[in-house]
């Protein structure tokens, strides 16, 4: 380890228990998809991998450790989404379509290069607006990947669309070597399209109702068989709107499997009268987190789905779930002056990384493997909250948690099933009593939650909800953890020391989110 | 017969500027302006005004 940059200093997490430990064994028996070595999952061709696995937004695994950055660049849109209004813009509203600054090509290709100085795990650059990528022709969203991939070819490029306009572009995006794009798609019926969509610009002419959905549902199926017959890899994001299309999801997610997307990403509708959306003005309802899981563990086995998007800022910048970006304003990065772009440390960063992995899929398989033998197939998995910064460990206080990674864990394994935003309880030192309340609605549906630390008040209330506070696994890795845990609640279980916490549901917070990186 | 942007509506996305045929719409101090003397309405040229067409802001109006 001693020339290798540590985690632990990249990401300021304090110090990092066992840390230079060397992997334990490979356990013999393995029952995990993802098991193997740092060559990526069984399921998985060797050349997918490779694209994916630094990519934050495309791999769940890189996302504890990779971060990936928004440049607003894209401000002109071609269609109206019921669900956004992007007059509205609040440097503390984390949510799509909303940015500070927009970007000229000049501005972003700056602000690239400081950021990729600043921050070492940056692998990823996308475009996603705060309008279309695609729009007023994807002048700017091309102009800007074309500097880029001059200046720092090692980046990885995404951009982020409609789809109306994609048909268009699809050449564009391969001699780019743009290997990721996202498309938005809500529907395949344009009958249900009607009612989220209340118009589209597309040849010259603005068109409403069933004719524009109609139109937009071509081009969406017609740019996502252009894609994946060129090979990139296609991600679909749903937003899912209750009542509209929340059930047919599920056909949107076999329509997009069969036409080779490679993930899906079923998102809650975000909607509050003060964003002045239609849908916030006409009190259309998000889902509850309960609502959302079942719908996503009900598409499984479909199109693979994607549940640690943190629907984040089209000028976003970090790990998900952090928000650096007005570290980086273009006041400050103009003050910067000019910017030289050292790949070094992202070089190091990586290899750390590498390291890291083949240590990490070994002992998941054991841990695994150990309560696959000891604990029965009747008991019901159950949900756990962590509080973590990265780097797959638990590693976060619980009272600085802006969010909880919730995993799944049962006699199956432990996988990672989705985060909940919440208002950090602890600022300045003291309580926030309010703050507390959000958090246990935001994890009401959870069994236990790891914490590093956790205060004496808090633990009570937790206790008290149902919710058991442990912290005896400060620093060490999740999913093994959980594992560990898992083990340990069903023996509690059937020595009738505990009962089983059912029936639960819990609150997607949407409002302003003013946790900032500390 | 020319059209005008309400720059006051306006969010300075500059779609407008793009689907303009004449090249009458500039960016002018902080948001997107229409020179009347360019603009045809887009008569002869397409069916309806291009930018109050896409404007997701509809602030593209007649003068």
């Amino acid at each position: 380890m001693a020339n290798v940059i540590s985690l632990d200093s990249i990401l300021g997490v304090g110090e990092l228990k066992a840390a230079a430990e060397a992997p334990p064994a490979a356990a013999s028996g393995c029952a995990s998809s993802s098991c193997g070595s740092s060559d990526g999952p069984a399921d998985m061709a060797p050349e997918v991998w490779e694209k994916v696995k630094n990519h934050p937004c495309y791999s769940e695994e890189a996302h504890h450790y990779f971060a990936r950055m928004h440049v607003a660049v894209a401000p002109a849109c071609n269609i109206q989404c019921n669900y956004c209004n992007r007059k509205y813009d609040c440097s503390n509203e984390s949510r799509p379509g909303v940015v500070s600054e927009k970007l000229t090509p000049d501005q972003a290709l700056r602000k690239i290069l400081a950021v990729a100085q600043e921050i070492p795990q940056l692998s990823v650059i996308g475009i996603a607006g705060p309008g279309d990528s695609l729009a007023a022709g994807g002048k700017n969203t091309f102009k800007t990947f074309e500097m880029l991939a001059k200046k720092a070819p090692d980046l990885k490029l995404c951009l982020s669309t409609n789809g109306l306009a994609l048909p268009d572009h699809v050449d564009t995006i391969a001699n780019y070597n743009i290997d990721h794009v996202t498309i938005t798609i809500n529907m395949v019926d344009p009958e249900v399209g009607q009612h989220i969509y209340p118009w589209i610009f597309h040849d010259h002419k603005r068109w409403t109702g069933l004719d524009a959905a109609k139109i937009l549902h071509e081009r969406q199926m017609l740019g996502l068989e252009m894609l994946t017959s060129r090979g990139i890899l296609v991600k679909v994001n749903s937003v899912m709107i209750p009542g509209i299309n929340d059930e047919h999801l599920m056909d949107v997610n076999k329509a997009v499997k069969s036409r080779g997307a490679f993930l899906h990403n079923i998102m809650p509708l975000i909607s509050d009268p003060a964003h002045g959306t239609h849908f916030g003005l006409t009190g259309q309802r998000g889902p509850t987190a309960q609502e959302l899981k079942v719908l996503q563990d009900q598409c499984e086995g479909g199109a693979k789905l994607m549940r640690h998007c943190r629907q984040c800022r089209a000028d976003a910048v970090g790990l998900l779930g952090e928000d650096r970006g007005s570290e980086f304003t273009i006041d400050r990065i103009e003050a910067m002056g000019e910017v030289e772009y050292d790949q070094e440390a992202a070089r190091t960063y990586r290899e750390h990384v590498e390291g890291e992995r083949a240590g990490r899929h070994a002992a998941k398989a054991a841990a695994q493997a150990d309560v696959a033998e000891t604990v029965g197939t009747a008991v019901q998995p159950i949900l756990i909250a962590v509080a973590t910064k990265g780097g797959e460990r638990i590693n976060e206080h619980f009272g600085h948690a802006k969010e909880f990674q919730i995993y799944e864990v049962g006699p199956k394994g432990a996988k990672f099933v989705g985060h909940r935003r919440v208002d950090q309880y602890c600022e300045g030192g003291s309580g926030d009593e309010d703050a507390l309340g959000g958090v246990l609605s935001a994890i009401n549906d959870c069994t236990a939650v790891f914490v590093a630390k956790i205060g004496g008040c808090p633990s009570t209330s937790l206790k008290d909800a149902g919710i058991e506070p442990v912290d005896r696994f400060a620093f060490e890795y999740i999913e093994e953890s959980a594992l560990t845990y898992f083990k340990d609640y069903a023996e509690r279980l059937g020595q009738g020391a505990i009962n089983a916490r059912e029936g639960q549901d819990a609150v997607i917070r949407t409002g302003a989110f003013t946790a900032r990186r500390a | 017969m020319a059209y005008k942007i309400k720059a006051s509506d306006c969010t300075a996305c500059g779609a407008c500027e793009a689907e303009c045929p004449n090249n009458a719409i500039s960016f002018k101090k902080g948001a997107y302006a229409i020179n009347a003397d360019l603009c045809t309405e887009c008569k002869g040229q397409f069916s309806s005004p291009q930018c109050a067409s896409v404007c997701p802001a509809d602030c593209c109006v007649p003068a």
